[in-house]
């Protein structure tokens, strides 16, 4: 089957199953079941018949017939009420674009009484047409353990009675941040896998970023989904150059800046300028302004440790975790010196979510090898190796211990 | 007085509706209520969603935190009941976010199963 019917079709997965939800009256596995029978008839015959000018149009009519008489042979067997569902107005191939159904959609995949796991893989199947082997791979978990997770998610939404509707204004404000969450947790699972070999998973990353440009454009230009956009773009820019041919990870520092992309990181940057402009900051914002301070120096000596130390410091604002006070002790100490993120880094290195944080000890341990204490960083390097890490992780610490022990 | 009965059940899951089991449990479930009611004593009663679609509610900080499923890992103790109309979970995690328990410990919403099993 050809793959470029299966990616327009895919492209088209978001707005057809919002839908055909809201033509079924809220019933999501309905209606993303009727949009898979009808994406499965549309590979089968537009080979033969040709795409039609409106794809969209056409999936939506087709996934919308299906989904309406399922329900209608459901009521008949049950001996329910089948006068109140009647058919939807729209002719084939008109199907108006919804804005507010799309967020429905994604609101509802995305809320706040699902599991924080259940939420992303409902996401990627619903909104984004991910199938349930491919998104079971990502997490690295049994297809039928997959399945399971999202039918308990939908059972969830039916049985609990989540419903179908447009975000308002005061739920936009208290549960966007859990969407956003959803994609850059999709984006980070594939930039960096927690387990496994795969340490770039391109494809997710593109799905992440899909998601956010669409959440952008439908909230029109709400700061904080510019800011998670700019955040996505900013960090996938440097993709190429984050491995190299052996699949190794590279510092940021050591990278090939030439191999970054220079188009995402101007699309980044210009997106970000525009959130900052509505003067209302949040968390995605200042990581993008962090990942543009990195994205556009032009080498690693000439990065602003300054301005990325501030802007860690803002961030504690809204995220108060000792992660963010590590990652702020990194820019104290190369904008001030190695001891002086020593300080910081040992005041919050007892924490016990920290302990497990293997970038802590990679940071200690790097830290404390500028400092010269090499028994010390090799410790702490050893403490990072007890920990679960990606392969490409590992060898990287493997080699910074031989290069300690060599020049000592 | 008036006393809210926790029916506990050894299996989460409700019988499929329309099965023999589900005719069964009804029909010995309608006995003592209609008994219930004919003796003057019964209010309501109606069996509850498996836990799958419960959702707990608690407020910390002026923060309402929502969770799915019960609260398993903090010893809390059932300390009352509120039953109330909603159109949606969203209105009704509204309301209980309100009600001081949210606060103190947490409240479990969980769906009553609106239509009875046909006998």
């Amino acid at each position: 089957m050809s793959a470029r019917l299966e990616a327009l079709v895919r492209a088209h997965w978001w707005r057809a199953v919002a839908s055909v939800t809201r033509a079924v009256g809220g019933d999501l596995g309905l209606a993303e079941d009727a949009v898979q029978e009808a994406c499965a008839a549309a590979l089968a015959q537009w080979p033969a018949s040709g795409t039609p000018a409106n794809p969209a149009g056409w999936l939506i009519t087709v996934a919308r017939h299906k989904a309406i008489d399922r329900q209608r042979r459901e009521a008949r067997r049950n001996e329910k009420e089948v006068a109140a569902m009647t058919e939807p107005p729209g002719a084939p191939g008109q199907a108006a674009r919804d804005p507010d159904d799309e967020l429905a959609l994604i609101f509802m995949c995305c809320h706040p009484a699902l599991d924080p796991a259940t939420r992303i893989a409902l996401t990627l199947r619903c909104v984004c047409g991910l199938p349930t082997a491919e998104i079971a791979a990502t997490f690295l978990v049994p297809e039928a353990t997959m399945a399971k997770r999202l039918a308990r998610g939908k059972a969830k939404i039916r049985d609990a009675g989540i419903r179908f509707h447009a975000p308002t204004d005061g739920e936009l404000r208290d549960r966007l941040p859990a969407v956003l969450r959803v994609i850059y947790l999709v984006f980070t699972q594939g930039h960096t896998a927690s387990a496994g070999d795969a340490l770039v998973r391109g494809e997710l990353c593109d799905t992440a970023i899909g998601l956010a440009r669409e959440m952008d454009g439908l909230l029109g230009g709400e700061p904080e989904a510019s800011g998670l956009l700019a955040l996505l773009l900013l960090t996938d820019a440097r993709r190429a150059g984050r491995t190299d041919a052996a699949g190794n990870i590279v510092l940021l520092e050591d990278q090939d800046r030439t191999c970054w992309d220079r188009g995402l990181i101007a699309d980044g940057e210009a997106i970000l300028e525009r959130a900052l402009r509505a003067g209302r900051p949040g968390p995605y914002q200042l990581h993008a302004a962090i990942a543009a301070c990195h994205s556009t120096a032009p080498a690693a000596a000439a990065t602003d440790w300054r301005q990325i130390a501030l802007l860690y410091t803002e961030l504690i604002r809204y995220e108060p975790t000792p992660v963010v006070e590590a990652n702020r002790a990194v820019a104290v100490a190369m904008a001030e010196g190695p001891a002086a993120g020593l300080v910081i880094l040992d005041a919050i290195s007892s924490h016990p979510q920290l302990q497990r944080w293997p970038q802590l000890h990679i940071a200690r341990g790097s830290l404390l090898a500028r400092l010269h204490r090499v028994h010390d960083a090799m410790a702490a390097y050893q403490m990072a190796l007890q920990l679960e890490l990606p392969a490409a992780e590992q060898a990287f610490i493997i080699k910074r211990i031989r290069q300690l022990q060599e020049a000592h | 007085m008036r006393y809210l009965f926790l029916l506990n059940r050894t299996v989460d899951a409700l019988p499929e509706p329309g099965t023999a089991q589900a005719a069964e449990m009804f029909a010995a479930y309608m006995e003592v209520t209609e008994a219930m009611a004919k003796a003057g004593v019964l209010v309501d009663s109606a069996p509850l969603t498996p836990t799958a679609a419960a959702t707990t509610v608690r407020v910390r900080g002026g923060q309402t935190l929502i969770t799915d499923s019960p609260a398993a890992e903090i010893k809390e103790y059932l300390g009352g009941y509120t039953i109330a109309e909603c159109a949606d979970l969203d209105e009704a995690l509204r309301w209980a976010a309100r009600i001081p328990a949210a606060s103190d410990a947490s409240v479990e919403v969980r769906p009553i199963v609106a239509a009875r099993p046909p006998t």
